[in-house]
């Protein structure tokens, strides 16, 4: 069994059956705040749901980003932390990739966006073709921030004639996503398993360095 | 869960040191910190952002080797404990996401505690010493806090006697370090600047000490005008032509931080009528606080406690070492439902404490 977690807007936990794709339970929290009050109640809701123990997890699949620092990390961690409990391992998931493959599940074709809110009017976009014949979304571009003015008014056919290159120049004919779900998460992981493709994500995909300012001279303090 | 001698696995995020402690009841099996401090340097002090990312990626490392030193495998645990304040609210919430999913993963009670408290809680794991006699006067001082304590009962009675009002005490070593150009973290820094310096050579002021100060902040802690006025002494000097005398000035700072630290403790034990102090906190390194500490207590009669310096800087043994104490005296788990509380008051020594079921 996998348990999916992904903290990238809201929070998501999911138990995911790798053998059949199927999301045996998955509980949220919408809220984009107070990631590390409810990550407890919901690894246990979801696992409760699912009617799987902690010693049945085989692996833990973690949302990787894009998205807010503060929250993105504490699924991270948790992520983390219970594969180490269990002695098994993490397998990262780059956190459009689950939103992008929801969408394909209703739309198997197609170029598309998936959109962001990464705060600070600027948007976290990544774009898609289609899947793989693992089942997982090809992804033509990003995650890379874009400027929210640069992404808001553009319709669907010009995303997909943009293609591969310019991201600057999609959009979102989906909108803005505003969650992302850890079952499908956990369907990732399940397909870059089987298919021995495990992603290389060492670190959360913060995509901004952190605020932090150089010290100028030292201030006289006399008048 | 063994109550009487439980095995607690402690995480410890507030500030820039991921701390993961080990220990059996009273006994120390592990104290292994992983410290973000180089990279913090050249911005001359913690930067929240950086020291939560850089927690992430000690965590896992710290808690296996944390394991293998203290020779225990992770289901022998009785409890998982972490800080979940006061410090870095995104640094804090690092610990606590990794130790809800580590408990659940190891279906192991958690225990959720005051950073502050724990400090004190580092005394009972300090090895091959007899166990702390309360009450006690505490006196906790770091690049975050600085803050004086009269614990009467580790686990349940622990009273705020005073803090700083602006700055920490490390803070202000940070900051005179760098008007007197010297380099991130300040205070061995200051240390070797002071080195043949004349500790008396400038009378700089001691804040909250006047007559008038005293009534509302007898026990408090100011050190912002101190820097202030050590820029101003300095500034003062370089206009007049003259040479800045660097050991003078480093010397005569530490003796204002120092004196002022010593004399309110040593205060609050003379009026609570408590003979015993014990130091706490990263600063606690300086070596003049602790030759002050401990002459101007023995002409006291008052009995000086100081752990072992990695006990005295944030880590998680000593979260770890609370947690064992919660425990022994019979406190319940904490729920699930906390989070990080950057301004955590030192009177909740434990959060969200689950309601004892009764039978
Ligand atoms: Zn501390």
């Amino acid at each position: 069994m996998i348990l999916a977690i992904d903290s990238s807007l809201g929070s998501s936990v999911a138990v995911v059956d790798p053998a059949t794709d199927e999301v045996r339970a998955q509980a949220d929290s919408a809220s984009p705040r107070g990631h590390a009050e409810v990550i407890g109640t919901l690894l246990e809701r979801a696992l409760d749901e699912a009617g799987v123990a902690p010693a049945d997890i085989t692996h833990v699949a973690a949302g990787m980003g894009p998205g807010p620092f503060t929250g993105l990390r504490i699924g991270i961690a948790a992520a983390r932390a219970f594969a180490t409990g269990r002695g098994i391992p993490v397998v990262p998931v780059v956190s459009h990739d689950a939103a992008a493959l929801e969408h394909l599940a209703g739309d198997p074709t197609g170029a598309f966006a998936i959109v962001t809110d990464a705060r600070r009017r600027e948007n976290a976009v990544s774009t898609y073709s289609g899947l793989d014949d693992a089942g997982i979304p090809v992804r033509t571009g990003g995650p890379d921030l874009v400027p929210s003015s640069e992404t808001r008014h553009i319709r669907r056919d010009e995303a997909e004639s943009a293609g591969s290159e310019g991201i600057s120049a999609i959009s979102p004919h989906l909108g803005t996503t505003t969650s992302i779900a850890a079952g499908a998460v956990g369907i990732l992981a399940a397909r870059s398993i089987r298919a021995g493709r495990i992603p290389d994500i060492a670190e959360p995909l913060y995509l901004r360095a952190p605020d932090a300012k150089l010290p100028g001279p030292v201030k006289r303090v006399s008048t | 869960m063994n109550r009487i001698e439980p095995l607690v696995l402690g995480i410890e995020t507030s500030c820039d040191e991921t701390g993961i402690g080990i220990v059996r009841g009273r006994t120390l099996l592990s104290n292994t910190i992983a410290s973000s401090m180089d990279e913090h340097a050249r911005y001359g002090g913690v930067v929240p952002e950086v020291a939560a990312r850089a927690h992430l990626e000690a965590l896992q490392p710290a808690i296996e080797r944390a394991v293998a030193e203290a020779g225990v495998r992770l289901d022998e645990l009785d409890a998982v404990a972490v800080t979940s304040g006061p410090g870095l609210a995104g640094a804090l919430m690092v610990g606590v996401g990794a130790a809800k999913a580590l408990a659940l993963a190891l279906g192991k009670p958690l225990y959720a505690v005051n950073h502050l408290v724990g400090h004190i809680a580092a005394d009972i794991v300090t090895p091959e010493t007899e166990p702390l006699e309360y009450p006690t006067i505490a006196l906790l001082v770091s690049g975050g806090h600085t803050s004086l304590l009269h614990v009467r009962d580790l686990t349940s009675d622990v009273e705020l006697l005073g803090e700083t009002i602006d700055d920490a005490a490390g803070e202000a070593f940070d900051k005179v370090a760098r008007i007197l150009g010297l380099p991130y973290p300040g205070g061995p820094q200051i240390d070797r600047a002071a080195e043949g310096g004349d500790p008396a050579a400038i009378r700089f002021p001691r804040g909250l000490s006047r007559a008038s100060d005293l009534e509302r902040h007898r026990f408090d802690f100011s050190f912002s005008g101190l820097k202030t006025s050590v820029a101003r002494w300095i500034e003062q000097r370089e206009q007049a032509g003259d040479e800045v005398p660097t050991a003078d000035v480093a010397a005569s700072f530490r003796e204002a931080v120092v004196d002022v630290l010593v004399t309110k403790a040593l205060d609050a034990c003379a009026s609570r009528g408590v003979p015993r102090l014990l130091l706490g906190g990263g600063v606690i390194a300086n070596r003049r606080l602790r030759e002050v500490a401990l002459a101007r207590a023995a002409e006291r009669d008052v009995t000086v406690r100081i752990p072992p310096l990695s006990l005295c800087t944030d880590n998680g043994a000593m979260i770890a070492a609370l947690a064992a104490q919660l425990i022994a005296s019979g406190r319940e788990p904490s729920t699930l439902a906390f989070g990080a509380d950057s301004t955590l008051p030192v009177t909740e020594i434990q959060v969200a404490e689950r309601e004892a079921v009764t039978a």
